[in-house]
């Protein structure tokens, strides 16, 4: 596997100007006869469509939903990041970009994430400019707010509903453009394999979610923009139909697979409640703005949280990390929640809760303003947990939310398969070890707006393109491969229900496996026994899984059983990653690799590179190669928010 | 809280239908001891896990991010869109709402513009093809003004923030008696009329969207204001006062 990371030459700053400049262009006049696949329709899927369809390009859109409006971008609540310095506390590109690889514990390529904090301005304007409702101060300029990893104010918001504003936006620029006939947009169709000709990537079969028909469609480049892989682990708090099953076909096609065992836990979520649970939901981080995470001072204390005096409670974030307080990043604020929990202070009937306490900031405050800022987080914590966070503190606990690793990406978000690109949360591009809140939405945004056009163009400029149609043997044999797999899945339903188990019943038993041993903190002997009792659960899914009903019709089953099987298959790399990434860093916690206070511990001299697994064929062990990292402007230090 | 509080016994009269050409009907079927923490649609699926392993067909419907914000599930529940609890989506709905022995009936959101392609779930296609019509700034990607060129009162933007806030859910149509898109239509005309960006193509916006509203099948509003009951986001009624002003100026000055 060749692993180039075509990052320009020349300082820093002007890496990306130089890239663009020496980028290959397509004339306005020849894009037309040019067609580029995008399948997923978020953040970076409905931008890059909109985009490559106003330059001329013909799109052709895929969403398993029954609109692109429902892509889980829309989920995110708290807010984007851009370094505008609109509130003048001393942000600039560089301070941007500093706190994302700091963050993201130097595990990130430099020159990508320099490159999205030049364009994070952009996208603001952008989004604007399209009439996204973004807060505003009284004189009528837009108002920011702090998260986690960040001295400063640099996160725009509407509302506890950013993700949702800024995915209205991206798909109201779709909209436009499938009016006006560049954009073709198929919903409720799934990618159910890459097609590849001559080695590069030129189309995939999906699967109609409605009839069950399979389709095959050609193009001259594929992006992904598909998402995160969260929901290996069951409970996430992604959206139900998130899935890997795009990037995993694409990784047994040639693509590389970086990072896998980078899953960021999300410190602030409405903790488990019963078996039956289905996902989990986060609370924003922008609560840590004004709530104050604590616990009782004393283990297995089961007073009510009024009841507690000031002096019994642990302020332990605020006490430990005096200049960060409740800001510190997302993984340090995991970790230490589980900490005080294993330490036996956890709070409410499972005691896998701390509290989140915003009856300072009403006091300080007033109720009219906390409610100004998060009243639809209060609502939504209140309809799930029947407690009102005005009275008493929200409980809270982390949760598997987003994923670091992805599709193995080289500067221009290209997959080592030619023509493949990988663009959002499901490449593995700029977050590191450790994404930092409000970024995904930034790093979505910039990847289809600003960046991926750059990249079609330069591609369809330097490589000669051959037409195809989809008759073709390598389309008909990828058609061939997703029936029989589709045949194999049903295989073991053929004599009913009796004795069987149900595809949920086995998710949750890998998710389990992962939570238990490749979740929070992470050693080599629970990674080494997850790698063993894999297979056991693979088995049991392919000979023991009920799936009631056929392939052609809508079969929502028959949906979760193939995502399932590629989370079985992918778990593997996710666990192996873990194993072989014997340090510590950002979101991956390895037991046998702390400092002295209990903090992550990098080796840098042994580590200090991206992990890109190669599939090496049914049954056979993957391959690690290894992009090392470069660091020039910046000097890794051990991150510290004390 | 007793045990008993904590799980209830329910029956379900659900529609089922095989696809969008079949003849559908209620089935009835029985829960037991289902916690009130539950959801709405992790009930649901506590009910297809039990239709699965005794060799029956689950119950389809749509649903995705499962936190009240992707408009992506929805059936009617005991004749209420989203069912019982203001400003609530289904799967915002907790069975804590709920008594034991009660009997619940669910069906799909039903409306001459939402053909039922299985069970609960319908096609809402219409909706989208509304948006397409002209719900959008015509802006391209890039050589935008910096965001802070024009400024907005506070107040602007929020009132322009409560119109956007719809989820595209289609309860309003299914509640409306005529089967009226105009809550959702209005909310998106609305949000781009209230801000300087939109106002540039605000009398083609308002004649465009009217009009494929018109062509898809959607009803006329009679001030039933069943809408806005139901909406999960809260989405007022002024939002249709404030389309038809967009579109009476467009269609006359």
């Amino acid at each position: 596997m060749q692993l180039n990371s075509n990052v320009p030459d020349g300082p820093l700053t002007e890496k990306w100007d130089s890239h663009r400049f020496s980028s290959k262009l397509v004339n306005p006049a020849n894009r037309r006869k040019y067609k580029i696949i995008i399948v997923g329709t978020g953040l970076a899927g409905a931008s890059a469509a909109a985009t490559l369809a106003e330059q001329g390009y013909n799109v052709e859109a895929f969403c398993i939903q029954d609109s692109p409006r429902r892509a889980h971008s829309i989920a995110a609540q708290g807010g984007i990041n851009a370094a505008k310095n609109y509130q003048n506390d001393g942000d600039s590109i560089m301070r941007l970009f500093y706190d994302t690889i700091k963050g993201g514990d130097f595990r990130s390529r430099e020159a990508n994430v320099y490159r999205l904090a030049q364009v994070s301005n952009n996208i603001i304007d952008q989004c604007v400019a399209q009439g996204v409702p973004f807060a505003r101060e009284y004189g009528g300029t837009l108002a920011n707010r702090s998260f986690g990893g960040a001295q400063v104010s640099r996160t725009f918001y509407a509302r506890g509903q950013t993700g949702q504003q800024l995915l209205l936006g991206a798909y109201s620029a779709l909209s436009r453009q499938i009016k006006s006939g560049k954009v073709t947009m198929q919903t409720r169709k799934e990618m159910m394999e890459l097609v590849l000709v001559d080695g590069k990537a030129r189309g995939i079969i999906t699967r109609d979610i409605i009839t069950g028909e399979l389709e095959k469609h050609a193009a001259d480049a594929v992006i992904l923009a598909t998402g995160g892989y969260g929901n290996a682990y069951f409970l996430s708090t992604n959206a139900m139909a998130s899935n890997v099953t795009a990037a995993w076909r694409a990784h047994k096609k040639g693509a590389g697979f970086a990072n896998p065992c980078f899953v960021q836990i999300h410190p602030t979520c409405i903790p488990v409640h019963g078996d039956y649970q289905s996902k989990l939901t986060l609370m924003s981080e922008s609560l840590r703005n004004d709530g104050r995470v604590w616990v009782p001072k004393k283990p297995g204390d089961t007073r009510s949280p009024a009841s507690i005096p000031e002096d019994e409670r642990d302020y332990y974030l605020e006490n430990k990390y005096p200049s960060f307080g409740n800001l510190v990043p997302r993984d340090v604020a995991s970790r230490n929640a589980k900490e005080q929990c294993d330490a036996g202070k956890g709070v409410g009937d499972t005691h896998l809760a701390v509290y989140l306490d915003f009856a300072e900031a009403i006091r300080r405050d007033g109720k009219e303003t906390i409610l100004k800022k998060y009243g639809n987080l209060f609502q939504m914590y209140e309809k799930i947990t029947d407690s009102n966070p005005l009275h008493e503190p929200m409980m809270i606990f982390p949760a598997v939310h987003y994923t670091m690793g992805g599709l193995w990406v080289d500067y221009n978000l290209m997959t080592n398969i030619p023509g493949l690109f990988a663009i959002g949360e499901c490449n593995f591009s700029d977050h590191g070890a450790n994404r930092l809140g409000a970024s995904a939405l930034m790093q979505g945004l910039a990847d289809g707006y600003f960046i991926v056009g750059t990249s079609i163009g330069n591609y369809l400029g330097r490589n000669a393109i051959e037409k195809l149609s989809v008759e073709n043997d390598e389309f008909d044999s990828a058609e061939k491969q997703v029936q029989k797999r589709l045949q194999k899945l049903l295989l073991a339903s053929q004599n009913g229900a009796k004795g069987k188990t149900t595809v949920d019943e086995i998710h949750k038993e890998l998710g389990l496996l992962l939570w238990d041993n490749c979740g929070m903190a992470r050693n080599k002997g629970d990674l080494e026994k997850a790698l063993i009792r894999l297979p056991a659960i693979q088995e049991k899914f392919w000979n023991n899984v009920y799936i009631p009903g056929s392939g052609q019709e809508l079969n929502q089953s028959l949906e979760r059983a193939g995502r399932l099987a590629d989370f079985l298959e992918f778990a593997e790399i996710m666990i192996r990653d873990a194993l072989m990434r014997e340090e510590s860093c950002g979101c991956h916690l390895r037991e046998e690799s702390q400092t002295e206070e209990n903090e992550a511990k990098r080796d840098d001299e042994k580590y200090s590179y991206v992990s890109v697994w190669e599939h090496k064929g049914e049954g056979e062990v993957p391959e690690l190669h290894k992009e090392n990292l470069k660091f020039e402007n910046v000097v890794p230090s051990q991150r510290s928010y004390k | 809280m007793s045990d008993k509080q904590k799980n209830i016994d329910l029956n379900l009269e659900i529609w089922r239908q095989k696809d969008s050409r079949a003849q559908g009907d209620f089935s009835t079927y029985t829960l037991q001891n289902i916690s009130t923490d539950m959801s709405f649609l992790e009930m649901l699926d506590v009910l297809n896990e039990k239709l699965t392993m005794e060799g029956g067909e689950p119950v389809a419907f749509d649903h995705d991010c499962r936190e009240g914000i992707c408009g992506m599930c929805g059936a009617v529940v005991d004749g209420i869109a989203h069912g019982p609890e203001p400003e609530t989506t289904l799967c915002q709905l907790h069975m804590r709402h709920f008594k034991s022995g009660d009997t619940i009936v669910i069906e799909p959101f039903r409306s001459r513009a939402f053909p039922v392609q299985k069970d609960l779930i319908v096609d809402r296609g219409a909706l989208d093809r509304v948006i397409q019509a002209g719900g959008y700034v015509s802006i391209n990607t890039g050589g935008t003004p910096d965001a802070n060129a024009t400024a907005i009162p506070s107040a602007t933007a929020e009132l322009a923030m409560d119109a956007a806030a719809c989820i595209g859910c289609g309860a309003c149509v299914a509640s409306c008696p005529n089967g009226s898109a105009m809550l959702f239509t209005g909310a998106k005309i609305s949000q781009l009329s209230l801000l300087p960006q939109g106002k540039a193509e605000r009398k083609e916006r308002a004649l465009s969207m009217v009009t494929a509203m018109d062509k898809e099948g959607f009803g006329n509003c009679t001030n039933e204001r069943e809408c806005e009951a139901v909406c999960p986001k809260g989405i007022s009624i002024g939002n249709i006062a404030r389309m038809n002003r967009e579109f009476v100026k467009a269609s006359f000055f």
